[in-house]
C-alpha cells in the first residue's frame, strides 16, 4: 500500500493554479477550487495512488444570501471519502448568482446524479452534463428554488382559539 | 328433523333496516392500505400482534381503493402528494369515510412549510380527527371506535337523496 | 434521437412520452415495450415512491424512479428554528429508526461548536442506536417477507419491536419520535425500569432472531425468490454511493462503527457480517448477523455503563438542571438565554456521518454565527439506494424488483426529507 499523501499538497503541486483556497476547521480540509475545475480535481483525487478518494459522500449546497462576503454567491460542497486510507475531504466550488453553471461529475460517480439533481431542483444550479435535468423532489411544474435563502418558508397562520374564526373562515375545505 | 335443529332458538329479532345497515358496516370497514409516512409505521403496529386491528372487523387491507370502504391518512400530504390522495379519495365507492391520523395529516403539524398541505381536509373531507405525532395505537382505535359511533348514527334519509 | 418514430396507438399519450425521451428505450414510442406505473400508492414500494417501468413482457428494461412525494422540507424547515429546537424536526426523518437522526444531528453541533459528551452519555447514545438498529432491521424484516408472502415473520417481527418501542417510552415519554438526544448528551438520564426491561429483552432476544432464522434462511420458496436476484458487484456498488447492509451484502468491508467510530464504538467487540455475492440473500443475512452483533454491543453497553453526568456540563450550550434554578442566578440567566434565544455557532461547516440501520446517513451543517444554521444538508442511505434500484432491477422479472425495493431497505421520508 502506498503512502497516504496529504490532498490539498498532492493537488497543489499537479494543478499549481487550480487551488484557490484550503481551509481547515476541526479535523476537516477543504479544498476550494472554480467550478469549471471541479471535475478534474476530483478525478485527480479519486484515481491518484496515495489518495484514491473513491466514495462520494454528498454533495451539497449552501446559499449564502444575503450575505456578500464569499467569492459567489453559493458553495457547492463535494464530501469524498478513501476506503483505503479512511478520511474525508471536501471539495468546495463558490458559484456566482448571475452564473451558477458546474460541470457535472456524473461521469466520475454515477451517484452524482440525483444528488446534483436534488441542487438544480432545490438551489437553481444547474450542472453542465447532467443527463437528466428534471425536477427531482418538487412537482415539475413547481415556481422557484424552495431551498434558496431568498424563498419564503410558506409559513401559515397558526390556529389558536382566539383567531380560529378568522382562520376557519378562508380555509379551503374540501368537498366531497 | 328437516330444518328446525339449525334454526337453534334464537328466536326473533326486530331492528330498522337503518339499525342493521349500520350495524353491518361497523363490523366490516375495510381500510385502504395506504400508508404516507411515520403514522404508517404506528398504523401498522396497531395491525400487527399487539394491538390487532382485527377486532374491529379490519383485518382486511385493500390496496384497491375500489374495496376499501376507510381511508386512513397516515402521514404528511405533500403537494406533490395532493393530488393523488383525491384521486384515490375519488375512486373508493360510497360509503367512505376518511381518518385523518396524527398532527401532519390534520393541520401540517410541525411543517408549517411550503412542501406541506396544512391539514389533508383542505383536498378531502374527514371525519375523524387523530391528533398525536405519531398517535398511539390506542389513539388510532379510539379514533377508529369514534367513526363506528358516526357510522351508527348515520341515517339513510341523508345519503339516499 | 431527433427521427423518433410514435406509432400511431401511442400518439394519444405524445406530450408525455416526449419527457423520457433518452430516458427509456426507442421501443417505449412504438408502442413495442410497455410503460407501466407503479406506485405512489402500492402495497410493496415502502412508502409513496413512485416507479416508472417500461417492461418487455415481463422483463423490465427500464426503470425511472420518481421521488418527492414526501419531500416535507425539513431542511428548510430547520433553517428557522435554533439548533435545540431543530432536533425535534430530524426524528420525523428516517422514521424507523429517529434515533441516528438525532445522533448525525447532535453530533455535528456538538463538531461545530466543540461541545463535549459525558462517557455515560455516549453509552446511552449506543445503547439506543443499537436498540432502533434492531427494531428498523425488524420492520425491515418483516415487510421484506410480507412481500414475498410471509406474513407470520411479519407479526413475529412486530411483537418484538413492541418490547423495544416501550423501553424508548420509558426513557423518552415518546414510543418513536422521542428527540431524546440532544446537543451535548442526551434528554435526561436511564429510569430505573429501563434496565430490567432492556436486561428482560436481551435475554430473549437471541432466540428470537433463531425463530425468524428457522422460518426463513432454509426456507426454499425464501431462497428462490433471493437468491441470485439484484446482484450487484463492489465496484459498481462503490460507484452508486451504497452503504450499510446493502454494500456490505457486496463483500464491502465498511461500516462506519468501525472505520471511523464515535460515541465510543471502538471500546466494543463486534462483527461486521459481510456477503459474499451482492444478492438479496445475502443483504438479508448481513441484516439478520446485524441484529445478533447489536444485541453483543448492547450486553457489553450495559455491562460497562459507566457513572457521571448524562449530559455536558458546558452551561454555554446545555440548559441547567431544574433544580439549580432556584439557588443559582447564573443558572437562571443560562436557562433564560437558551431557551428563548438558544446558542451561536460559528460561521462555518461541517460534514459528520454515522451507520444508520440502512448506511451511511450524514449531516452537513453549516451555521451562520448566530442561533440558526444557515445550511443543513442530509445526506441520506435511502436516496442513494433509490437511486441505485434501476442498476439493481435491470433485466429482471417485475416480480423480483419487489424484493429487490425491499432488500435495499428505503424509507420515504428518509430519502425525500
Amino acid at each position: 500500500m502506498q503512502k497516504a499523501l496529504v490532498p490539498e499538497d498532492a493537488v497543489r503541486a499537479a494543478f499549481p493554479d487550480k487551488v484557490q483556497a484550503v481551509k481547515h476547521f476541526r479535523d476537516e480540509t477543504t479544498i476550494i477550487v472554480a467550478p469549471e475545475d471541479v471535475p478534474t480535481v476530483l478525478k485527480y483525487l479519486r484515481d491518484t495512488p496515495g489518495l484514491l478518494y473513491n466514495y462520494l459522500s454528498d454533495i451539497s449546497a449552501v446559499d449564502y444570501y444575503p450575505e456578500n462576503t464569499r467569492p459567489g454567491r453559493f458553495g457547492v460542497s463535494y464530501h469524498i471519502y478513501s476506503m483505503l486510507y479512511n478520511r474525508r475531504l471536501r471539495v468546495k466550488a463558490f458559484v456566482d448568482e448571475d452564473e451558477p453553471v458546474i460541470p457535472s461529475v456524473v461521469t466520475i460517480w454515477p451517484a452524482a446524479n440525483w444528488l446534483e439533481r436534488e441542487i438544480m431542483d432545490m438551489m437553481g444550479i444547474d450542472f453542465d452534463g447532467n443527463p437528466d435535468k428534471r425536477r427531482l423532489l418538487m412537482p415539475q411544474d413547481w415556481d422557484g428554488h424552495p431551498h434558496r435563502r431568498d424563498y419564503p418558508l410558506g409559513y401559515e397562520t397558526i390556529q389558536f382559539s382566539f383567531n380560529v374564526e378568522e382562520i376557519l373562515q378562508h380555509k379551503p375545505f374540501a368537498k366531497e | 328433523m328437516g330444518v328446525t335443529p339449525k334454526l337453534g332458538n334464537l328466536g326473533v329479532v326486530t331492528s330498522t333496516l337503518e339499525e342493521a345497515i349500520n350495524w353491518a358496516r361497523t363490523g366490516a370497514t375495510w381500510p385502504l392500505l395506504f400508508g404516507l409516512a411515520c403514522c404508517a409505521i404506528e398504523y401498522m403496529s396497531t395491525q400487527a400482534s399487539n394491538y390487532d386491528l382485527s377486532r374491529f372487523g379490519m383485518e382486511l387491507n385493500r390496496a384497491s381503493p375500489r374495496q376499501a370502504d376507510l381511508m386512513i391518512v397516515a402521514g404528511r400530504v405533500t403537494r406533490k402528494m395532493a393530488p393523488v390522495v383525491r384521486q384515490l379519495y375519488d375512486q373508493m365507492s360510497d360509503p367512505k369515510w376518511v381518518i385523518s391520523m396524527g398532527d401532519c395529516a390534520s393541520c401540517g403539524g410541525v411543517y408549517n412549510n411550503y412542501a406541506v398541505v396544512q391539514g389533508v381536509d383542505e383536498i378531502i373531507p374527514v371525519d375523524v380527527y387523530v391528533a398525536g405525532c405519531p398517535p398511539r395505537p390506542e389513539q388510532l382505535m379510539h379514533g377508529i371506535l369514534t367513526l363506528h359511533e358516526k357510522i351508527r348514527g348515520e341515517r339513510i334519509a341523508d345519503w339516499a337523496s | 434521437m431527433a427521427d423518433l418514430v410514435i406509432s400511431d396507438t401511442m400518439k394519444q399519450w405524445e406530450g408525455s412520452l416526449m419527457e423520457l425521451k433518452g430516458l427509456v428505450s426507442e421501443r417505449a414510442f412504438t408502442g413495442e415495450t410497455m410503460l407501466l406505473n407503479m406506485g405512489p400508492h402500492h402495497p410493496s414500494t415502502h412508502g409513496v415512491l413512485r416507479l416508472l417501468l417500461e417492461l418487455d413482457g415481463e422483463e423490465i428494461v427500464n426503470c425511472l424512479p420518481d421521488i418527492g412525494f414526501l419531500h416535507t422540507g425539513i431542511e428548510k424547515n430547520i433553517e428557522s428554528k435554533s439548533y435545540e429546537k431543530a432536533v425535534t424536526l430530524t426524528d420525523r426523518m428516517d422514521y424507523l429508526s429517529p434515533m441516528s437522526n438525532n445522533m448525525v444531528f447532535c453530533m455535528a453541533i456538538e463538531k461545530l461548536v466543540d461541545l463535549d459528551v459525558p462517557p455515560r452519555a455516549q453509552a446511552i447514545r449506543v445503547i439506543c442506536l443499537e436498540l432502533s438498529r434492531i427494531a428498523s432491521h425488524l420492520v425491515w424484516l418483516g415487510t421484506q417477507a410480507m412481500d414475498l408472502g410471509a406474513m407470520s415473520v411479519f407479526l413475529y417481527c412486530f411483537r418484538e419491536r413492541e418490547k423495544i418501542l416501550d423501553m424508548f417510552e420509558m426513557l423518552s415519554g415518546q414510543r418513536m419520535m422521542g428527540s431524546y438526544f440532544r446537543p451535548g448528551g442526551v434528554w435526561r438520564d436511564l429510569r430505573p425500569e429501563f434496565l430490567p426491561a432492556l436486561e428482560a429483552f436481551l435475554e430473549d432476544f437471541p432466540r428470537r432472531v433463531d425463530d425468524y432464522e428457522a422460518l426463513l434462511t432454509n426456507n426454499p420458496i425464501w431462497v428462490d425468490r433471493t437468491q441470485g436476484v439484484g446482484i450487484i458487484d463492489p465496484d459498481q456498488a462503490l460507484a452508486w454511493g451504497l452503504s450499510g447492509a446493502a454494500l456490505r451484502g457486496s463483500g464491502v468491508n465498511w461500516d462506519i462503527r468501525k472505520a471511523m467510530p464515535y460515541s465510543g464504538y471502538d471500546q466494543y467487540e463486534f462483527d461486521v457480517p459481510l456477503g459474499e455475492h451482492g444478492d438479496v440473500f445475502d443483504r438479508f443475512m448481513c441484516r439478520v448477523q446485524e441484529m445478533r452483533q447489536s444485541h453483543r454491543i448492547i450486553r457489553q453497553a450495559v455491562d460497562k455503563l459507566p457513572d457521571g453526568p448524562f449530559r455536558s456540563e458546558n452551561r454555554k450550550y446545555v440548559p441547567p438542571p431544574r433544580s439549580e434554578l432556584g439557588t443559582s442566578m447564573e443558572a437562571v440567566i443560562h436557562h433564560f438565554k437558551l431557551w428563548t434565544e438558544g446558542f451561536s455557532a460559528p460561521d462555518e461547516e461541517v460534514y459528520v456521518a454515522i451507520e444508520s440501520p440502512r448506511g451511511e446517513i450524514g449531516c452537513y451543517l453549516h451555521g451562520t454565527g448566530g442561533n440558526k444554521p444557515r445550511r443543513v444538508h442530509f445526506k441520506t442511505p435511502s436516496f442513494m439506494h433509490i437511486q441505485a434500484i434501476p442498476v439493481l432491477a435491470k433485466d429482471h422479472m417485475i416480480a423480483d424488483l419487489i424484493a429487490i425495493i425491499g432488500s435495499v431497505d428505503i424509507v420515504l421520508g428518509d430519502c425525500d426529507r
